[in-house]
């Protein structure tokens, strides 16, 4: 019973953890660019969320929803104010770029008065809250993380499978030239996958909040999210989410039955161990190219 | 301005492009030897500082720069320097062979760690050696026995063949012959066929390959090569600090060493050093304009990582060519004076080229 106590919570852990890592991958599918500044938006879709519900005293669903549409906003600002400038060049380059973006948002938010260094607490409904189910104790905070979870990547495939845009996102994520030559407006949908993907990672901080609480360094998660998107694949967007799951649970497991110090590294063992199998991941293609 | 005229294929491979470049690097080693005696002790040890980082920068230049491949790491090799010089030290070792030694070690772990992580290419390299630092620290802090855990391991003066170095002054002269060496080393690597091997890697796997370079094999070898460098570095950090601990070999640090040679100028020597230089003297001043700055952002604790972001930010944006990029347009700008034009160093704009074909 203890084992699945543990691995119901390492799920909703994983849940986070796939959501980052779906934004991970939704920026990496479309612009082939990696936002190592993931974790940040997520910190700053909670701390608008916080901003919402404590400061201006907004109900809660409303707070989350102009937390969400505020972060959508901003992404899309931001790939057009730096990324965009920069399209073409090595991934070198636009690593570089979302390391810094990263920097730049943790050391603004510290300044920004309210914000700053504290810690914050976003209030929620159903805070406290328990679900008891056959001797299974659950937090609903960890029912709504994984709730909210399928709910969104359900959302995310009908967008992708049957919707005009979400076809043209794909396009464009397969081959941008050619998506040029078709008539897709690919600068355009790079700009929505951008603010699509700081949507989902203001969803990610939202959910988290309840759990850690916000604040500044809360970004570093992100990089627990890397490691997710590794073992899932890239490019894929199931992907991320059972990569997500499988290193929330490996990681819940190991913090209880082994030796202090391993649930820290967990994500990181696994992730050099799926590089050293199978570098593609779970559910990753290999494509090779023609000279 | 000046033009060379080139009469024999050994010109190309001549240490010193022309006597103007000898002369120049002549009284800049002679400037760096009287410095010392002419600074307090406090800007001597920023300068061997900067030394010091000048020799991990030209490690990851190395790898970064002139072999292409990314690497959120490096913080952890230094580790393995470090450590194994602050251990071997301990154990009585004159710091020439435990110098070597921490290269070497240094240089293994990076065999052990680039090997499997060179299959993979771009964004894969730099998650896995990400996951490698974060492993290295946790691994530092619970490896009581060697390593002190997290209260940090001291670590004595710099001492070889019955001398130790007593004061700051001492222990740049040692930085400054160790970077000199390694300076003069990476220089002649990259006049070599290994060097231009790492080059064609990064300009273009695929010509690279059918040019008949071994991609796995030079690849790895610098990383490891990257990896020893650092290592040394990591031997006069040690020596440097005099006690060390986990928290200073974080990513955050690695990432901190990429932005050095990024700020630098990739693919350059120079921008190594101007790049390490910039990392050292940019908290200075930071620090002096901090009382002119309205308090809110004066005493922030962000004010230090939001400079850096967004100095690394423009950099990329606006000269991706970094520090050196600037001095070369600079220079450029007063040899050709009035025919200097903007679009002479302009960026050719491409269409995304996919990674996941390979």
């Amino acid at each position: 019973m203890q084992a699945l106590q543990v691995i119901v919570s390492g799920i909703s852990q994983g849940c986070i953890y796939g959501l980052i890592a779906l934004g991970f991958v939704l920026i990496y599918k479309a612009t082939e660019t990696v936002n190592f500044a993931q974790g940040e938006l997520m910190m700053l879709g909670a701390f608008l969320g916080v901003t919402g519900t404590t400061f201006l005293g907004l109900p809660y669903w409303a707070a989350i929803a102009a937390a969400l549409v505020l972060m959508a906003l901003f992404g899309f600002l931001l790939e057009r104010a730096v990324l965009e400038p920069i399209l073409g060049q090595p991934a070198f380059a636009t690593i570089m770029v979302t390391i810094g973006i990263g920097f730049v948002a943790r050391g603004l938010v510290t300044m920004i008065p309210g914000w700053g260094t504290d810690t914050h607490m976003l209030e929620t409904p159903f805070r406290g809250e328990i679900v008891r189910a056959g001797g299974l104790v659950v937090a609903v905070e960890h029912l709504v993380i994984i709730a909210a979870t399928v709910m969104l990547v359900s959302a995310l495939y009908v967008f992708f499978r049957f919707s005009r845009v979400g076809i043209a996102m794909q396009a464009a994520s397969q081959n941008q030239l050619a998506a040029y030559y078709m008539g897709i407006p690919v600068r355009r949908l790079n700009g929505l996958i951008w603010a699509l993907s700081a949507a989902v990672a203001a969803l990610a901080g939202l959910l988290l909040a309840p759990l850690t609480f916000v604040h500044v360094n809360m970004g570093f998660i992100g990089l627990k999210a890397f490691p997710a998107a590794v073992v899932g694949g890239f490019g894929s967007l199931p992907g991320a989410i059972v990569g997500g799951i499988i290193i929330g649970v490996v990681e819940a497991l190991s913090g209880v039955y082994l030796p202090e110090g391993f649930k820290d590294v967990a994500a990181y063992v696994v992730v050099l161990i799926m590089l050293a199998v199978r570098p593609n991941g779970l559910f990753g293609e290999t494509m090779q190219k023609k000279v | 301005m000046r033009f060379i005229f080139k009469t024999d294929y050994a010109q190309d491979l001549q240490l010193f492009k022309h006597s103007g470049q000898a002369y120049w690097y002549g009284a800049l080693a002679a400037a760096l030897l009287f410095v010392p005696w002419l600074l307090s002790p406090y800007y001597v040890s920023q300068l061997t500082f900067v030394l010091i980082y000048s020799i991990v920068a030209l490690g990851l230049m190395l790898l970064s720069g002139f072999t292409g491949q990314i690497s959120l790491g490096h913080a952890a090799f230094l580790a393995v320097g470090a450590y194994t010089e602050g251990v071997l030290a301990a154990k009585g070792w004159s710091f020439p062979f435990s110098m070597a030694a921490a290269a070497v070690i240094a240089g293994l772990v990076g065999v052990i760690v680039g090997t499997p992580a060179l299959r993979v290419k771009g964004i894969y390299l730099a998650i896995a050696t990400m996951a490698f630092n974060i492993i290295v620290e946790e691994v530092l802090a619970r490896w009581e026995s060697m390593t002190g855990g997290n209260t940090g391991l001291q670590v004595g003066p710099l001492a070889m063949f019955g001398w130790t170095a007593q004061d700051e002054r001492e222990m740049y002269y040692v930085a400054l012959v160790i970077t000199a060496l390694v300076t003069l080393g990476v220089v002649n690597l990259l006049r070599s066929p290994t060097g231009r091997a790492f080059v064609a890697i990064r300009d273009s796997e695929i010509s690279a390959a059918s040019m008949g370079i071994n991609l796995a094999f030079y690849k790895s070898m610098s990383f490891v090569l990257s990896a020893g460098i650092t290592g040394i570095a990591g031997a006069l950090y040690a020596h440097r600090l005099r006690i060390i601990t986990p928290d200073q070999f974080t990513v955050l640090q690695s990432i901190e060493m990429l932005m050095m040679v990024v700020i630098g100028g990739l693919g350059s020597i120079h921008g190594a050093f101007f790049g390490a230089a910039f990392i050292i003297v940019l908290p200075q001043l930071i620090a002096v304009a901090k009382d002119y700055l309205p308090p809110a952002i004066g005493q922030a604790t962000g004010l230090q990582p939001a400079l850096f972001g967004l100095i690394l930010v423009g950099f990329i944006l606006f000269e991706p060519l970094g520090l050196y990029g600037r001095w070369v347009k600079t220079r450029t700008f007063f040899q050709l004076f009035p025919f200097f034009r903007r679009g002479m160093f302009r960026r050719q704009k491409t269409f995304m080229k996919s990674e996941r074909l390979r």
